[in-house]
């Protein structure tokens, strides 16, 4: 539960926006951050946004959570070959 | 800034890795006290890559494993209260308490619901004026946050049926009791969105005290050798300090409002840590303000602490002393599905994390 997944804002209603995790809108609080706007990617954590974070950092963080939740692990040392 | 490939990238992780085994001199123990490190470390095989000097450990860095067997207690005879309901985040559920858990007690009909944000609790207690809706509080620093909103909310709407049951914790306190309890340790693998709200400015006073290492680190397995690295070169170099390697999402400061939030409505008090024991001044309670929200002060219980299985040995597995597969019932008698210690439960707890892949 300490993970925190990134997603992109599509709708702000005062405290409270619409955003987009892969796919499916959730609705975030923006108690805790600054100044938000829509297209922004923020870290999500509980309903919370944590802080905002930028396109990129939001696609590769999504990747790799959805890599660490497959069930199989791709073992690293077969990958890197030492 | 670097993309995912190059966190990825064979070849910086190949050039890491012969980095750090040139580096390597003396022998050292380095410890994640993050779940989300535990499990990126246990899927990459990470700990298999590094030099033979370097030991990695896991700590308490999973907030349902350190969350006390009597606060579970609490929370089931809350639960069994008329015109109650608990709302907790779902991993709470299967944690067994002395004589069940929460899930076995919603199957009984206790109405305990599952909540993916504090608003969600709020909205209950609005929704059901008649009844009590006491929200389950656990989690670092990252989670806090959370709490504090909801309660600062409930304030504003002069909820008078929201309690909070707090078993919030810190962690720069429980990483200071692992070192005065004994636990050898040299560098931390700093926590990464813990640090994103609370800065890296609370390790500083680690540093000063204990001369020990500290790396904050991402979740990629570039970004953990990279930390290890970071660790390893400070400690040759007999020059402890914090270090971000995660600046794509931590600074110094951390997240000043939230943390304003937390300290309007939480102070630190004495905790206690599932199998670690009481360590001062690491969990968080209501401050007196706040206390018409306080589970505690508003419904007070008489439950006294009561020791853990004696095979499991979750209390020294957090506190980096042994492995899950020194546990007899690793398993055996303990799986995820039929979990005998909070270690298994969640999926960042690290008997989980060794289960699931495969050690
Ligand atoms: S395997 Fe189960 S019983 Fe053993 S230490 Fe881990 S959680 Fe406790």
């Amino acid at each position: 539960m300490c993970l925190s997944v990134p997603a992109k804002i599509v709708k702000i209603e005062g405290d409270i926006a619409q955003a987009s995790i892969g796919g499916s809108i959730i609705d975030v609080g923006l108690q805790l951050i600054e100044k938000v706007e829509i297209g922004d990617y923020v870290l999500v954590h509980t309903g919370f946004a944590l802080e905002k974070i930028d396109e990129k950092e939001a696609k590769e963080t999504l990747e790799m959570l959805n890599d660490m939740v497959e069930e199989d692990p791709e073992d690293m040392i077969a990958y890197i070959e030492i | 800034m670097k993309h995912l490939d190059e966190y990825r990238d064979k070849k910086i992780a190949q050039s890491l890795v012969k980095e750090i085994q040139n580096r390597s001199k003396q022998k050292i123990r380095i410890m994640e006290v993050c779940g989300g490190h535990t499990m990126a470390i246990r899927k990459y095989g990470i700990h298999n890559l590094l030099p033979g000097t370097v030991e990695l450990l896991s700590g308490p860095g999973c907030p349902v494993c350190v969350t006390n067997r009597s606060f579970i207690d609490k929370a089931i005879e809350y639960s069994r209260q008329a015109d109650t309901i608990i709302t907790t985040y779902g991993d709470l559920m299967r944690v067994p308490g002395t004589e069940t858990s929460l899930l076995k007690e919603k199957a009984r009909g206790a109405d305990v619901r599952i909540v993916y944000s504090t608003l969600e609790s709020i909205k209950l207690a609005e929704e059901n004026p008649e009844k009590t809706v006491i929200f389950l509080g656990i989690g670092f620093e990252t989670t806090t946050p959370s709490t504090a909103v909801a309660v600062l909310e409930a304030k504003k709407k002069e909820l008078k049926n929201f309690l909070v049951l707090s078993a919030h914790k810190l962690m720069p306190p429980a990483m200071s009791a692992l070192i005065e309890e004994g636990t050898q340790i040299d560098g931390y693998i700093g926590p990464g969105h813990v640090s994103t709200i609370a800065g890296s400015k609370i390790y500083l006073p680690l540093v000063e005290k204990y001369n020990i290492a500290v790396a904050i680190s991402g979740f990629e397995p570039v970004d953990i050798l990279q930390s290890v690295l970071m660790l390893v070169e400070q400690i040759e170099n007999r020059k402890p300090s914090v270090e971000i390697q995660y600046a794509r999402a931590v600074t110094y400061e951390g997240n000043v409002k939230a943390q304003e939030m937390v300290d309007s409505c939480f102070e630190p008090c004495i905790d206690s840590w599932r199998g670690i024991g009481a360590i001062p001044g690491s969990g968080l309670k209501l401050k007196k303000e706040f206390s018409a929200f306080d589970a505690e002060v508003r419904i007070p219980l008489d439950i006294k602490e009561k020791p853990e299985p004696k095979a499991c040995l979750c209390g020294s597995i957090l506190k980096g002393m042994n492995k899950p597969t020194d546990c007899k019932l690793f398993r055996k008698t303990c799986t995820p599905e039929n979990p005998v210690g909070a270690c298994m439960v969640s999926s960042e707890g690290t008997c989980a994390a060794y289960y699931k892949f495969q050690e």
